[in-house]
């Protein structure tokens, strides 16, 4: 495996050149969104200085490149996650939640009714509980969870059982509080010999390590091109193309029709139906770019990298804090990204959070928009670390200094 | 680091590490009331006791961040044994303080006289860190909600 200098990541990114409270930025909220690369960013203004015009309308020949920007787009998501036909599987939304309401309101709404079973995790982000809430009151689905481990692994002794009569699994392919990456082949296996089908949550892996929706056996993909190097405001919902040529559409409008009268209309195929209204083009470019940049640096070298912060801050969290610091998080390196979770004996996740500010530190306080795994870990709020490609030990080591400085203050 | 040790002065260390009037009184005759703060979990359970127009006994459980939490303590102990009147009062210095005054304080404009407010300035260096305003400001709305459901 070619190995990338992460110093050469953080010159490319120019956000990491700015100081905060007068200190160099230790960036460790990439779970919650990741720090673009120039190239991103100028490949977006290169569009709105260059191409900026309405797609799949003009014959001009700036409307032609804006189409065809756009569509190229789709072309390299849907092969940098391992798509068969990326022109008829992969629609953008505007993010990882839109594309799970789009799949529960699409496909959801359309075939599931009273009593069908829908399975997801106890460790799911709102994003992949709340829209299957909604279909639960509005059509009287039921859900049924997996639950989480004392490691904070997915405990699959019941999974069988679980999945019998199941219509759906939607499970994250990695926490977005613990770094946990479940068994995703084996629990999509299941799935399909119970006759349900499977979707993932995947917007903390597919930036983050080597991700081919076909090796992993799944029927549908959600994730944010935010949390991948990319700009806010566009997200990813991909499905098997008889999936979702199969899926009536959700909003309607200009763009995702075929044709219309004053009393009907017909709606276009797979993805356009699904595109009402004008898309994020220049998001779309510039996730192109994220995914070009994501390339070179190699997803197995990325993922490599984040384990090896991963293993490097829970040693020095444990032997320069022991019990102080609890680690939510799984303490080996397999099977898990770069993401941690930790709580202070004595000090509230947002006070941790706001003495690392001080020293330059972004980590994340809070519930995670995980509260059912908050609950079940017990815990009102943790204070969340996570890494990018960027990261690097000086980081920990900054975020270590902080800790001692709030367990001196509130100890 | 100097705001940092305004936001956390060593009175409001002291609220959070031993909050005052800690617990749940029994209801009835207490009335209960619950206030959160959705984005990041913390909660409080207020129960009140009102003798005619005085605040007779109030307790605070819950738990939150030491602003949320120590700011809920410095409040029972303003409010408790305090009339009505004193007590809202006391809830307006507190918002304006804050810079979160209601639409229907008379005085919203006014300058905040931070000596009248007692031990209440303590919680003066939330107002530069403006995300923790609603941690220091939800034991006093809940307390207004309590108030408003007790129609006192």
């Amino acid at each position: 495996m070619k190995r990338f200098d992460p110093e050469r990541v953080r010159h490319d990114v120019p956000e990491l050149r700015r100081t905060v409270h007068g200190l160099e930025m230790a960036y460790l909220d990439s779970a919650a969104s990741s720090l673009a690369p120039s190239s991103v960013i100028e490949a977006m203004s290169r569009y709105y200085e260059r191409t900026h015009t309405n797609v799949h309308r003009g014959v001009y020949q700036i409307a032609e490149e804006a189409t065809e920007a756009y569509e190229l787009a789709r072309r390299s998501v849907g092969s940098f996650i391992g798509a068969p036909h990326p022109d008829k599987e992969i629609v953008f939304t505007k993010n990882a939640t839109e594309s799970f309401n789009l799949f529960a309101r699409a496909w959801g709404a359309s075939v599931l009714g009273e009593g069908d079973v829908v399975v997801l995790t106890e460790m799911e982000h709102h994003a992949n509980i709340v829209p299957w809430l909604q279909l639960k009151e509005e059509r009287g689905i039921e859900l049924r969870y997996l639950g989480v481990t004392d490691q904070f692994r997915l405990d699959l002794t019941r999974l069988d059982e679980t999945l019998a009569g199941a219509s759906l699994v939607s499970i994250t392919a990695m926490s977005n509080v613990l770094g946990t990456i479940p068994p995703i082949r084996r629990i999509a296996d299941a799935a399909h010999a119970a006759g349900a089908l499977i979707a993932i949550d995947a917007a903390q892996l597919v930036g983050h390590a080597p991700m081919d929706v076909v090796d992993l056996g799944v029927d549908v993909a959600c994730f944010s091109a935010h949390k991948m190097l990319g700009p806010t405001g566009i997200g990813v919902l991909w499905a098997r193309a008889e999936l979702l040529a199969s899926m009536p559409p959700f909003l309607g409008g200009g763009g995702m029709i075929l044709d219309v009268k004053l009393d009907s209309f017909k709606p276009a195929d797979a993805p356009h139906r699904f595109e009402a209204g004008t898309p994020p083009i220049a998001e779309a470019v510039g996730l192109a770019a994220a995914v070009r940049y994501l390339r070179s640096l190699g997803m197995d070298a990325v993922a490599a990298h984040d384990l090896e912060l991963t293993g490097y801050a829970l040693e020095r969290l444990g032997s320069q804090f022991g019990d102080k610091v609890r680690v939510y998080s799984p303490q080996d390196l397999v099977d898990r990204g770069g993401v941690l979770s930790l709580a202070l004996e004595g000090v509230h996740a947002h006070d941790l959070a706001q003495v690392l500010d001080r020293h330059g530190v972004c980590v994340r306080p809070g519930h995670h928009c995980a509260k059912p795994l908050m609950r079940r870990l017990g815990v009102p709020a943790t204070a969340r670390v996570s890494f990018g490609p960027y990261s690097v030990e000086r980081d920990i080591d900054a975020l270590l200094g902080g800790i001692e400085h709030a367990l001196g203050m509130f100890g | 680091m100097d705001d940092l040790e305004d936001l956390y002065r060593e009175i409001i260390l002291d609220h959070y590490r031993s909050p005052r009037n800690r617990g749940e009184l029994p209801t009835p005759p207490a009335h209960r009331t619950e206030g959160f703060n959705p984005l990041c979990g913390d909660e409080i359970v207020l129960t009140i006791v009102l003798d005619d127009d005085v605040i007779e006994d109030v307790k605070v459980d819950g738990h939150g961040c030491s602003i949320s939490q120590s700011s809920a303590s410095l409040m029972t102990g303003v409010v408790k044994g305090k009339s009505i009147d004193d007590a809202k009062g006391a809830m307006r210095s507190f918002k304006r303080m804050m810079t979160v005054a209601d639409e229907d304080d008379p005085d919203a404009d006014e300058p905040i006289d931070v000596r009248k407010l007692g031990e209440l300035a303590a919680l003066q260096g939330v107002v530069k860190f403006p995300v923790r305003i609603k941690c220091a400001t939800l034991a006093w709305n809940t307390l207004a909600q309590a108030l408003v459901e007790m129609d006192a």
